[in-house]
Order: structure tokens, then sequence, then C-alpha cells
């Protein structure tokens, strides 16, 4: 696993409160993680964050499972 | 219309002395206090470096990791304090009507620590907004009544009260009226407060309106000690069933005692200071009795708002002589602020549960820290000094005054 979807799984573990194991590449953050809007958002802002990088909001629209949010970071990561 | 009978079926409780019932009321009639040096965050620059802080809170009790994130700590006394109340109670949820039950909630600041902590990471950051989704719906005041509805499923009348200090009070008598109107069989309501952080400790002390006594902090809150400096601040929350008597009867619930009035009134004088001859707290005092029909012989405690101000204690002081004459000689009075500090808009929760627990155990709460008179207060007052006293309680009343002018007086009563 990249050293981007570990750090992405761990930002995941934390603010929605799962387990590990649950945090797969086809997970959605809405339908099988338990988040609602604002939880979404705020993954998105930890994710800028951690990852120094700003997230449109059209982007963010796009990003709606857990290899979505790798996918998008591995690409627009400095 | 005839209104209903209203009682207490549930109590919950986290305070400085305890995070349950039963351990505050053992330290309230113990005599200890709530208070000790700031742990919260680093007071040094402070004028006042004590608070009488909420110890061992562990909100996983009561909420899964993930709400908990989603709840500044106001909430999380809140949800804390309304499941020991929901317990106590023993309400069946599944059969409970949830259109006949609601929620009303005090809290006279809010989630300042939420504020003042999501302020301070955006100006210390280069200015790109990075203010989180949850800063509001953790910040704002009524949020705590809409997660206490969505635990519980409760779809009655929900909503938050917000008169500064008597914000409790204010909430318990309105969860009262609604139910004597018949517009609800049940409430969960009281209140809760976490505001000991820089901005609220900052704020109040520049008011001058908080006890500087840093060399002994379990001695500090001193209501109607002469030498009394103003108050302490606390924290936590305490939470009220209030439910119809029939409907309380019907499924034999424990009944604590009977609501048996409610007053409200402004000073309509000071931003801060009483009206210096009480005239709201004489006022809010005579509206409840009117309210209940209680025959003023019959108020054996007043647990004052009594927060140790200078001036504070004796207006209030001045209205209950005002109001009660000779029979103000009779009756024990006391403050509890001495132990528990002032929980703000959680004050009238947890002293309202301490009149509760007077007539049920038939013992008076006392005054702690009590050592000089003060010769402008009538020294034939009862003032329940530095010890409980036993007594058996048929009527007490619970007083709360907040900045703004805001009074909010409610009695409880023996069941008959």
């Amino acid at each position: 696993m990249s050293d981007i979807a570990s750090r992405v799984k761990a930002i995941i573990v934390d603010k929605l409160g799962v387990d590990e194991s649950e945090v797969t590449p086809e997970a959605s953050f809405t339908n099988d993680l338990g988040a609602d809007s604002l939880d979404t958002v705020e993954l998105i802002m930890e994710f800028e964050k951690e990852f120094n990088i700003a997230i449109p909001d059209d982007q963010a629209e796009n990003i709606g499972t857990v290899g979505d949010a790798i996918a998008y970071i591995e690409e627009n990561a400095k | 219309m005839e209104l209903k009978r209203v009682v207490v079926t549930g109590l919950g409780a986290i305070t400085p002395l305890g995070n349950s019932v039963e351990t505050y009321w053992e330290n309230l009639i113990k005599g200890v206090s709530g208070a000790g040096p700031i742990t919260r965050f680093d007071a040094t620059n402070f004028k006042t470096k004590f608070a009488c802080e909420v110890k061992d809170f562990d909100p996983t009790e009561y909420l899964d990791r993930k709400e908990v994130r989603k709840m500044d700590l106001f909430a999380q006394y809140a949800m804390g304090a309304a499941e020991q109340a929901i317990q106590d109670s023993g309400l069946n949820l599944e059969t409970l009507d949830p259109d006949e039950a609601g929620v009303i909630w005090g809290a006279g600041i809010g989630g300042i620590i939420t504020f003042m902590d999501e302020v301070k990471a955006y100006v210390e950051g280069n200015g790109t907004p990075r203010f989180s989704p949850f800063f509001i719906p953790k910040m704002i005041s009524d949020i705590a009544a809409g997660h206490i509805s969505m635990k519980y499923g409760f779809r009655g009348p929900n909503y938050a009260t917000v008169s500064a200090c008597a914000s409790s009070s204010h909430a318990i008598a309105d969860a009262f009226n609604h139910i004597r109107m018949g517009k609800a069989k049940v409430f969960i309501t009281g209140g809760s407060e976490a505001a000991i952080n820089e901005a609220g400790v900052g704020g109040f002390n520049s008011m001058q309106a908080m006890s500087t006594f840093n060399e002994d902090p379990s001695r500090a809150s001193r209501p109607f000690d002469k030498e009394r400096d103003g108050f302490v601040i606390g924290e936590g929350g305490g939470a009220l069933i209030l439910e119809e008597y029939e409907h309380a009867l019907a499924r034999g619930a424990k009944i604590y005692c009977e609501v048996a009035g409610a007053g409200m009134t402004a000073d309509a004088h000071h931003l801060t200071a009483p009206h210096p001859d009480g005239l709201g707290a004489a006022k809010v005092m005579q509206a409840t009795l009117k309210d209940g029909n209680i025959d003023m012989k019959d108020v054996d405690y007043i647990n004052v708002h009594g927060t140790a101000t200078p001036r504070g204690d004796i207006a209030e002081i001045l209205a209950i002589e005002k109001v009660f004459g000779d029979h103000a000689f009779e009756l024990n009075i006391s403050a509890t602020k001495s132990m528990t500090g002032h929980l703000l808009g959680a004050a009238g929760a947890i002293e309202s549960i301490a009149a509760i627990l007077a007539i049920n155990n038939g013992i008076v709460p006392p005054t702690i820290n009590h050592n000089t008179p003060d010769p402008e207060i009538n020294s034939k007052l009862n003032l329940t000094l530095n010890k409980a006293q036993e007594r058996k309680v048929k009527v007490a009343l619970s007083n709360t005054f907040g900045f703004g002018g805001h009074n909010a007086s409610v009695a409880f009563k023996a069941i008959e």
C-alpha cells in the first residue's frame, strides 16, 4: 500500500470512526462508511491539509469512494 | 382550561462535585468544594487561576467516538446528563408517544470552546478559511436540544432557552408550562455549560465578576461572607424529566416531587448589575408563589442564586425579606454555588436538582466557606452556614438571575 493510501485511510478511520477493515478502495463514504454531507466536507478538508493541496468543489464532488480519494491525491499531491 | 399537574420523574447530573446524581448529592450535603487549579489551559497570566471543573468525564460512556467529535463539550455534558435522567425515569422509549415528548435545554453561552479554537486556527493560518463544517453546529446554543431529540426520537417541542445564568431555569419553566397546557406529556429539560477556557475565564475576569482568591481555591466561593469577591466559574449539566402527573401514575413511575410553579421577570435596570433593592428578584419569587398558588409559609427552602458577588447576594437577600416578611427567618436559605461554583446556564438545572433532593431527603445542603458575617445581611436569616441541616421540606424554590437582568424561579413541592 502506498504511503498516500495509508495516510488517506488513517484520516478516514479517525474522522468517520470506522474500522480499518471497512476502508476498502471501493467503499463509498456515504453509502458504506456512514458519512453525511458534513462528514464528507470535513474529509476533503483533512485531505487538503494533510497533503497540502486545494481540491476545488467541482472536483470534490467526484470523490465518492476511498479509491477516488487516493487516486485524486496521487495525481495532484506535490 | 384546567391545567395539568406536572411531576419530576428522572434526574441526571454531570457536575464539579461528581458525574452522577448520587455523587453530586453526597458531596453537596458533605459540604465539599469542587474548586481547584485550572487544568484546561495555562492560566498563569490570568487573574483567576482556578475553577470548578468537571473531573474524569468520559463522553464515550454516553456517545460513540464519532459523535463526540461533532459536539462541543457543553453538548457532551448535555448528552451525559440526559441519558442519566432517561435511565433514572424508567421511561419506555418503545411505548412512549414521540410526538408527546419534547426537549427544552438551556445554555447561557453554548460552544465557546469550539468558537475560540476555530477562530484561533483561522487567525493563525494563512488567511485561507478552513473552518470545520461542524464549527457552527458544534457552537450554537440550541444544538444540545437537537442532539437529545435525535438520540431519543422526541418529536415534540424542541428548542433552547438563552438567558445567561437563568437559562436552564427558563427551560424548566417552559417545559413545565407546555405540559401544564397539555402540549406534551414528557420533557427532557435542564441545561449545560462548558466555558472554562481562555475566552470564558478572561472575559468574566475583565468584568470583575469572578473571585481572584487564588491562595485557596476551595475557599474562594463565599456567598454571604463579608469577604466574598465574586463567583467561581463552574461547568457541567443537569437534566430533569418532567412528566404529566397522570402519565407518570399510569406507568407506575417513581415520582420525586411536583413542579408547583414558575415565574419569570426582568430587572430592566443594568447590563450586569442587579437592581440594588432586588426588585426583579422579589417580583420573580412573588410571581412563582402566585403562579403555583403557594402559601409562602409552606416554603421551607430557597436555593438562592447566591453567586458570591458583593452586590448580587445583598439584592437577593433583600428580595427574600421583602417577599417573605417574618417567614424569611423561618426558612432555610442556601447557596450551593459555594460548592459547585457557578455553572452559568446550567446553574438552574443542577440547583433545581439540589432543591428536589432536599425535599426528598429532608436535608438542606449548606452554604460553605462562611467565616465572616456581613453586617449588611440580617443575622436572623438561616443561611444554612457550613453544615447541612435536617429539615422537612414541603416547598423549595430555586432562584436564578442572568446578565441582562433576566430572573427565573421554579418551585418544587413534595408530592401529596
